[in-house]
């Protein structure tokens, strides 16, 4: 909220300088964005009156004017603004002068005449967004008087960022209060005068949803003069509070909001009919806004109704078939209460969003409808004319909220805070904050002012203490706690593990966004039914994702893009998988690797890395569970990845992610200039770890034996492998692949595996006999099931 | 014997003048192979009259010997100097790079929440993880939120089809533990959330660690504390710390918390508060007995000031060129 500080301070001064303000209101919870001077770049404005005002002789749309800036003689000013008049009031700049914008004012010809200055439009003098015309000021100004001082433009716009508990702080004098309260200023709120009314005349009002508006001040005011110009001091004022001023009836009912805190409304008296009614919308009923948009009601909308039917959205938005215009004459205004659970989310609801919703939804002081109707006549009386007729203060009183009584024992502020805030000294702060404060046996009974809509417990009443105590005077007391022990679990491989051997293998680790592109996330998961979100930032965020594969492939693309031509990412987090009705949020790892093996080097570029260098950095993560031989690679396709490149990954026979090369079909979509290989892993079935469990060491020598033999190509290794270690038995304890080979020398679908095997006991020297014995069992059994030829 | 004499020298100027082993050797054999000039002079000793053998022999032998030493000699010299030659030739430049894997780096959000968890590890805060897709009872109600608050507004929040919504924060996670396992506790609560928030200085999805300290009796002078200390050991110095009243409908009091910056601005870095006691009710904790604080700060604003990043956009943009910055 935007405040005028000299408005503020025509309530609550205290000794203090702008910048001690603005510091004081943050630190009592009412934080100072910004601090704006008003006028700046103004000094040499003054007010001129124009005393003639004649054609230019070569140009049709300037007009030169003789202007009298308090001068000995009247300054010749040319003029381009249509609604320049004799005997108006605007402001002139003198030469030497630089306007806000930069304009820097000089003797100058324009189209032949002299120009000595500039009459400015609003905009010009940063006052407005008023282009159209030159700024009108009040007749009562002054020639040569300064426009700082006419407009008071010694001034500082205070914009304050005030949280939804603090309703109250809604208005100047609400922040007034706040300050007085700060400096310990004497403050009451001034008095009203009451206006006695000429007329007789009143308009029926009735409440039907008493609880939801328990109170109904309103006014006739006749003849009023429409065509009249709101005051420019108020004017200024709406200005600095961020509201562009429209006409008097609405400048007026601005400003009391602004001062007081209690949004009202004037509706056309002519185009009333019967009676106002505040009642909950029936159902079928609908309602033109202000400004025209149509709104169907919901029966949970509390309206203002006359016999036609709904005139008004409560607390929110007058209608359109009722609103003030320049041809209105006669008014009937309305300062009401309604309750901030009538009004919340109304607005909202309906996509508006008003001054007054915004105030009834957090709370208006239901006290002050008599006094700001009061206000609101004074000034309308005083810019537009006309008669009031008398207040009609409707209510229903069992239904006006009643701040309650709060207790406060001290021992309970001494616990929370963790500090003794002296007795007399709870008093007093709450004191000043105008609650009243009794006695009771256990400390004390506090009842808030009536536009204190946030205090109704006792932690309520704690935080004001502190707050006008000072959060700075609390001590910091470092807390005891009951000791407790970290787990240190083997059973599960750390997640920091994971990622730290990634990092370790040369992997960067991204963080994308969890929604993405609905295309590519089906293209990457094949899964069809993605997870929506009713309200995305944008059609390329607007699903949930099902892998980190989407996330990860748009990061390649923004490196490839931008020269990395090796990239190696992972990231680790959570998928979105829908499974019946239920969504299940699974933590996965997953990366991708694209162009060199290795960094470039003094060798040169290298290989690309392809599909066995990323299972070579899977297996790295696998080994680390101690639980390696229980994982296992299946040639099994899947719609992103490279038919004949990709693999399932198995653990014990549950599957636990995916590893393989980018279907071509998407390198070429995508027009990745290196095709990535990429894999996603399960990390609760995958990395389970197994606690270590010692088995015997030997010491007697261990025996490598190689055989080369020669299978079918489509016969994997990997069962190859598993059929010798069954068949050789524990005596086997290592086996490895030392050459694949196909090609010259080998039939063509056939190909030639290279195995060594290195056989050993634990409790003794094996014999020759015993050896040839195990490799002849080996060699017989991968005749038997592979149809293995034994090379020489 | 004279010829002898004259033999040895000979031989010793071979030895000496021998460019290499190959050639070393053939001399050892001329002199002392089988067919050797000083073999054949041992093997005629016998022709010799029987009293001057002794000393003939000796003769022979000493030359012998000291041919030998001088072989020796010459062969560790020469083997001394193609050894040299040989390392000579295989001198690499130690000033080229080696060769392989270099490794990669942790994200810097992910390095900033590891070292929020250990600096409150240490301390027994236990991580508590929970969804990201939540309901609006963990998310608004449970936290003292309920339909048509006004501080819903303040949460710009994403929603599903079902009803259900991404966590604007990750406060959900406090309800569940303590729904869980009720008081005592001590957490902290690191993740991802989510607000329908983007420009300069929003995206749409960023991390958040919530603490939370429930005991009997737990102040807003221990949050004091335990807050200036974590920003201490955050930052690695000494920080100047600024309490000021804010408004979250979980805690109260609540307050901002700012720390002074080097150039002397205060930056806000955390929200906290003492945990409100509709809160505490909701998830069945008596808060006459037992008395909480919470606390919450954004992770990529941590992230920006601790290492000077001035955009909040490119923690997501993955550009390795940023990336490889950290971790």
């Amino acid at each position: 909220m935007k405040i005028s500080e000299t408005w503020l301070r025509e309530w609550a001064d205290p000794n203090v300088s702008t910048p001690e303000l603005a510091e004081q209101l943050t630190m009592a919870g009412l934080e100072v964005d910004s601090i704006e001077s008003c006028g700046t770049g103004l000094d040499g404005v003054v007010v001129g009156r124009v005393l003639t005002v004649a054609p230019h002789p070569d140009a049709d749309s300037l007009s030169l004017c003789a202007v009298d800036v308090g001068a000995r003689k009247p300054l010749r000013i040319v003029c381009g603004a249509t609604n320049v008049r004799e005997g108006g009031r605007y402001p002139a700049a003198l030469v030497g002068t630089t306007l806000p914008d930069g304009t820097e004012i000089k003797r100058r010809k324009i189209r032949g005449a002299v120009s000595e200055g500039m009459l400015c439009s609003a905009r010009e003098l940063n006052l407005g967004d008023d282009a159209d015309g030159i700024l009108e000021l009040d007749p009562d100004c002054a020639e040569g008087a300064t426009l700082l001082d006419v407009l008071g433009l010694d001034d500082q716009v205070i914009d304050l960022d005030l949280t939804p508990n603090r309703a109250d702080c809604f208005c100047v004098t609400g922040v007034a209060r706040e300050v007085a309260a700060i400096n310990a200023l004497d403050f009451t709120d001034p008095e009203t005068a009451a206006i006695e009314p000429v007329l007789k005349d009143t308009f029926p009002i009735r409440l039907v949803a008493k609880e939801a508006c328990p109170r109904f001040a309103g006014r006739v005011i006749r003849k009023l003069n429409l065509r009249a110009n709101t005051p420019t001091w108020m004017q200024e004022r709406l200005r600095r509070s961020g509201m562009r001023p429209i006409h008097p009836v609405v400048d007026v009912t601005n400003y009391v909001m602004l001062e007081l805190g209690q949004p009202m409304h004037a509706y056309d008296l002519d185009r009333l009919s019967e009676g106002i009614v505040a009642r909950y919308a029936e159902p079928g009923e609908a309602l033109e806004l202000l400004g025209g948009q149509d709104i169907e009601l919901t029966e949970d909308a509390l309206v203002i109704a006359d016999a036609s039917g709904p005139v008004g959205l409560a607390g929110i938005m007058g209608g359109e078939s009722t609103a003030v215009s320049e041809q209105t004459r006669d008014i009937f205004l309305e300062s009401a209460f309604f309750a901030p659970s009538a009004i919340a989310g109304r607005a909202r609801h309906y996509g508006l969003h008003s001054d007054a919703s915004l105030r009834f939804e957090r709370g208006v002081d239901p006290e002050q409808q008599v006094r700001a109707i009061e206000r609101a006549t004074a000034l309308l009386l005083a810019v537009a004319g006309g008669a009031p007729g008398p207040v009609q203060d409707t209510i229903s009183k069992q239904h006006v909220p009643a701040r309650p009584e709060v207790p406060l024992r001290p021992e309970r502020l001494a616990r929370v805070l963790g500090v003794e805030v002296p007795a007399e000294q709870v008093e007093e702060i709450l004191t000043r904050l105008k609650m009243d404060v009794s006695s009771s046996n256990t400390g004390w009974r506090v009842r808030p002012p009536a536009n204190r809509f946030d205090i109704n417990i006792e932690e309520d009443l704690i935080e004001e203490v502190v707050r006008l105590f000072g959060y700075d005077r609390v001590p910091e007391t470092p807390g005891r706690a009951t000791m407790q022990l970290a787990p240190a679990t083997e059973s599960r491989l750390p997640i920091a593990r994971i990622r730290t051997a990634l990092v370790d293998r040369g992997y960067q680790e991204a963080m994308t966004y969890s929604f993405v592109e609905p295309g590519l996330n089906e293209r990457m998961t094949g899964l069809a039914d993605p997870l929506e979100l009713m309200n995305p930032i944008s059609a390329d965020q607007s699903i949930m994702r099902a892998s980190l594969w989407p996330g990860l492939i748009q990061a390649l693309t923004t490196n490839l893009n931008r020269q990395h031509s090796r990239v190696r990412l992972f990231e680790s987090g959570i998928r979105f998988i829908r499974q019946d009705s239920d969504i299940i949020e699974e933590e996965v790892i997953a990366g991708l690797a694209a162009g060199g093996r290795e960094p470039e080097n003094w060798e040169g570029l290298g290989n690309s890395a392809d599909l066995y260098d990323i299972k070579a950095d899977i297996e790295a993560l696998f080994a680390l569970t101690g639980a390696a031989n229980e994982f296992s690679f299946t040639a099994v396709e899947h719609p992103a990845l490279r038919p004949g490149r990709s693999a399932r990954l198995d653990r014990s026979g549950q599957e636990i992610g995916w590893l393989g090369e980018l279907h071509p079909g998407i390198i070429a979509d995508l027009e990745l200039q290196q095709p990535p290989v990429l894999f996603e892993i399960r990390v609760a079935p995958a990395f389970a770890a197994v606690p270590p469990a010692y088995v015997e060491i030997s010491r007697y020598p261990a025996v490598r034996r190689d055989i080369a033999i020669v299978v079918d190509q489509a016969v994997p290794v990997a069962k190859i492998e598993s059929a010798v270690r069954e068949v050789a038995g524990p005596v086997l304890r290592e086996l490895t692949i030392f050459d694949v080979y196909t090609g010259k020398g080998i039939d063509t679908g056939r190909k030639s595996v290279a195995l060594g095997l290195i056989l050993q006991e634990t409790s003794r020297t094996l014999t020759d006999a015993e050896v040839d014995g195990v490799i002849d069992t080996v060699t017989e059994c991968l005749a038997d099931k592979f149809k293995a030829k034994i090379r020489e | 014997m004279r010829d002898l004499d004259e033999l040895i020298s000979r031989a010793q100027a071979d030895i000496g003048a021998s460019p290499d082993l190959v050639s070393l050797d053939q001399v050892r054999v001329r002199l002392l192979g089988k067919k050797g000039e000083l073999t054949i002079r041992l093997k005629q000793l016998g022709s010799l009259p029987k009293a001057e053998r002794p000393a003939a022999g000796e003769a022979i032998n000493q030359a012998k010997q000291a041919l030998k030493d001088s072989l020796r000699q010459r062969r560790s010299e020469l083997e001394g100097q193609q050894l040299q030659a040989e390392l000579d030739v295989a001198a690499v430049d130690v000033s080229l790079a080696g060769r392989g894997q270099m490794p990669g780096g942790l994200h810097p959000v992910r390095v900033t929440l590891e070292r929020i968890e250990a600096i409150f590890g240490a301390a027994g805060f236990a991580v508590h993880q929970g969804p990201e897709i939540e309901d609006d009872f963990h998310n608004f109600t449970a936290l003292n939120i309920p339909a048509d608050h006004p501080a819903r507004a303040m949460h710009d929040t994403f929603y599903f089809p079902s009803g259900k919504l991404l966590r604007t924060h990750t406060s959900p996670v406090q309800i569940r533990a303590m729904m869980e396992q009720g008081a005592p506790l001590r957490l902290i609560a690191p993740g991802r959330v989510y607000r329908c928030d983007s420009d300069m200085t929003h995206t749409p999805m960023f991390h958040q660690v919530e603490g939370l300290v429930v005991d009997r009796d737990v102040s807003f002078a221990n949050l004091k504390a335990v807050l200036h200390e974590f920003v201490e050991r955050f930052f690695e110095r000494r920080a100047e710390l600024r309490f000021r009243p804010s408004y979250f409908p979980f805690t109260e009091p609540s307050a901002e918390v700012d720390v002074l910056s080097e150039s002397g601005d205060w930056l806000e870095i955390l929200g906290c508060g003492m945990v409100h006691p509709n809160v505490l009710q909701t998830v069945g904790i008596d808060p006459e007995a037992f008395t909480g604080y919470a606390f919450g700060m954004g992770v990529e604003r941590l992230a920006m000031l601790r290492y000077g990043v001035g955009d909040l956009r490119l923690f997501f943009e993955n550009d390795l060129q940023f990336l490889r910055q950290f971790g």
